[in-house]
């Protein structure tokens, strides 16, 4: 088996306040391939975006990385200095968020910020930059692409811009591209174009992608694997046909089936009671177990590890190797 | 619940009783720079047409839902409706009366108490200084329904208990609930004037799934056991699709098609309502090949002449760029504004 592109293991991201430590990611693990993208998912609380900023080295402070490691192709990075790391962001690992002008000099033109960002990380004459930003514009789809390299950012709408962020993102051959929410601000006719370009772009590029989402119909027809998170936990990481439609974790099996889709019309949607807990609150045992339908003792007394159960693994003690599931069920239609 | 004496009840073809008519309203806003640039850099007058012309009939007991992207003027719609926003042109019809022109407090009040609004945003919506209780009351004392406190007081913790909160939650703040039980207060504030009409401008898009499904759920809990009358302001199909029984999709200030939800899931006959169904993922049949709708939504300041969508229209002709379409049946159930449909060569969905 090839060599993992991306290796986080145990990250525990935590937030010291005036009123104790908040433990946001707690203890995550998972692998990225080379070119393989791997979807995120969660509700807001889950410690998504705080994993995806723990990688890319962006966490704000006083948040910090407690414990754990992150490995891009063999070299650890969660330990480097920040000079070090300026150099990663960027050349190895790119970042497209949620709202464009988040990553765009409102001051610059955008023909600039591509040159600049190229020539910071790459080898390459004022001319050879401009020809490749030309180049990219017109690959991710941005018309008349020499014409708009000195144009600024507000000259664009809100879709045009988060292509150029992808331009950006991509422009120094980046092996792993971090996506947070990257379709969220935009319309829904914007938002199938923006997931079609950003998947057809890593292909092209053989670019990994991480990508974080609370949107479980663009990490079904995009990500290769997708990883849930709750509670700052990894609950359960597998393929997506499987997580979508043989989950293994009792709130995967909750988070599917809650999510309304235009095909039919029940009457009721399945609902999981209550809400996440605060990280303030953390429940002890499975972060899970207060909402569960399946909850045991073991549930509230100790915190489920990781249990494989190919081609998925799910932290729940169902899943024990002496637990209660033999096999998943097939998810019914609700 | 006590029912006023409704004068002119309107019935729709079909028999059904329609609560809310709407015919040709229109809301224009004046963006036009200040006077003092006009006269001296000879700028033009600007004019954003929010609502074009839009013709709709709201169902009693029943869900009517508006789609559309961002700019298409469906909360346009929703606050016209609840008399925050005056009409520019058309009729408002509401029970009977044309509330559109209504501009005196006193003579709204009746009928502000009759209609509500649940906000997007439980963060926002609710005075963060004041108890739940206090929060929940206000129509109440508002509108003069209830003088005595311990009514009052009941009647909250009635409430409370009708969305499934608890009624020791009216001693609480907002800051102590999480979003969805946010949600929860909004829509017991909104029931607490005893309304027949609800107007829900994107209800869930600020919360989470899980939760979404909970308050979803609970809507449609209520609009059963109090005959309540709903219009949804969304931009979420799957939403849409669960809540409504008749379908509105708007584009640039205008309707292009009205169906009843399952006619319009089924055999979707816009091609912008075709393209925007086409286009969101979905779960349960996911297709990794997925096309995009080309285009984007051209700027609401300048929309395209004739058909507002015949620039992103796979189907356009030269008629599409000339005429504007008129929101006719067509043959069909319900109605849509397309020379294509009417000229019948579109191809058939999905071909």
């Amino acid at each position: 088996m090839a060599e993992p592109l991306l290796s986080v293991r145990d990250l525990r991201v935590t937030f010291p306040t005036r009123r104790g430590v908040l433990t946001a990611v707690d203890g995550v693990s998972f692998d990225i391939m080379p070119g393989e993208i791997l979807g995120v998912v969660g509700e807001s609380g889950a410690g998504k975006s705080q994993t995806g900023a723990a990688i890319i080295g962006l966490l704000e402070p006083p948040g910090r990385i407690a414990s754990g490691t992150i490995h891009l192709e063999g070299e650890r990075i969660d330990r480097l200095s920040p000079d070090k790391l300026r150099r990663i962001r960027g050349r190895r690992i790119g970042a497209v968020f949620q709202d464009p002008l988040t990553s765009l000099n409102p001051l610059y033109t955008i023909g600039r910020q591509l040159t600049e960002t190229m020539r910071t990380h790459l080898d390459l004459s004022e001319a050879q930059a401009r020809d490749r930003a030309v180049a990219l514009l017109g690959e991710v789809g941005i018309p008349a692409p020499a014409d708009r390299l000195d144009a600024y950012p507000h000259q664009f709408s809100g879709g045009m811009r988060q292509r150029v962020v992808i331009a950006l993102a991509l422009c120094a051959n980046p092996r792993l591209i971090i996506a947070d929410e990257p379709t969220t601000a935009l319309d829904v006719s914007i938002q199938a174009q923006i997931t079609a370009l950003l998947k057809r772009l890593c292909r092209e590029h053989d670019t990994a992608v991480l990508l974080i989402t609370h949107d479980m119909g663009v990490i079904a027809e995009t990500a290769d694997r997708v990883a849930v998170l709750y509670g700052g936990r990894l609950a359960e990481v597998g393929p997506v046909d499987a997580v979508v439609n043989r989950p293994l974790h009792p709130y995967t099996e909750g988070l599917m089936a809650c999510i309304p889709t235009t095909h039919d019309r029940p009457p009721r949607l399945a609902q999981i009671e209550g809400s996440m807990p605060s990280l303030r609150a953390m429940p002890a045992g499975c972060a899970f177990h207060p909402r569960c339908p399946h909850a045991f003792n073991r549930c509230v007394a100790e915190r489920p590890p990781l249990f494989d159960h190919p081609p998925s693994a799910a932290a729940c003690w169902l899943w024990a190797p002496e637990g209660a599931r033999a096999a998943p069920r097939e998810r019914t239609a609700s | 619940m006590s029912e006023e004496p409704r004068p002119g009840v309107i019935l729709a073809d079909d028999g059904t009783e329609v609560l809310v008519r709407l015919r040709g309203l229109t809301k224009h806003f004046d963006v036009s720079p200040p006077l003092l640039a006009r006269l001296l850099e000879g700028k033009r007058r600007r004019v954003l047409k929010a609502v074009d012309g839009l013709d709709l009939d709201i169902a009693r007991g029943r869900t009517t839902a508006l789609v559309g992207e961002s700019g298409c003027g469906k909360s346009t719609v929703a606050r016209m409706l609840v008399t925050l926003y005056e009409p520019t042109a058309g009729d408002l019809v509401f029970e009977g009366s044309d509330i559109g022109r209504l501009r005196d407090r006193r003579a709204l009040a009746p009928i502000r108490r009759r209609m509500q609004m649940i906000f997007q945003d439980p963060f926002a919506s609710l005075n963060p200084r004041w108890r739940v209780g206090r929060i929940i009351a206000e129509p109440i004392r508002a509108h003069g329904l209830m003088d005595d406190a311990g009514a009052i007081r009941r009647r909250v913790s009635e409430l409370l208990e009708h969305v499934g909160l608890r009624a020791h939650d009216a001693d609480r703040f907002p800051h102590e609930f999480s979003g969805g039980q946010r949600q929860r207060l909004s829509i017991a504030r909104a029931l607490a004037s005893s309304p027949h009409f609800l107007v829900c401008d994107e209800p869930t898009s600020a919360l989470d799934v899980s939760v979404q499904a909970q308050i979803l759920n609970l809507l449609r809990d209520l609009q059963r056991e109090l005959g309540l009358t709903y219009l949804v302001i969304t931009h979420d199909l799957a939403v849409v699709r669960f809540m409504a029984d008749t379908i509105g999709v708007m584009y640039l200030g205008r309707l292009c098609e009205v169906a009843p939800a399952d006619a319009l899931f089924a055999r979707p006959r816009h091609p912008y309502t075709r393209l925007l169904i086409e286009t969101v993922p979905d779960l349960r049949a996911p297709d990794r090949d997925r096309k995009p709708m080309a285009g984007e939504v051209p700027s609401p300041l300048d929309p395209p002449p004739g058909c507002a969508f015949h620039t992103r229209c796979p189907w356009a002709a030269a008629r599409c760029a000339r005429e504007r379409p008129a929101l006719l049946p067509h043959g069909g159930p319900g109605a849509v504004a397309c020379h294509a449909v009417e000229e019948g060569r579109l191809p058939a969905p999905g071909g």
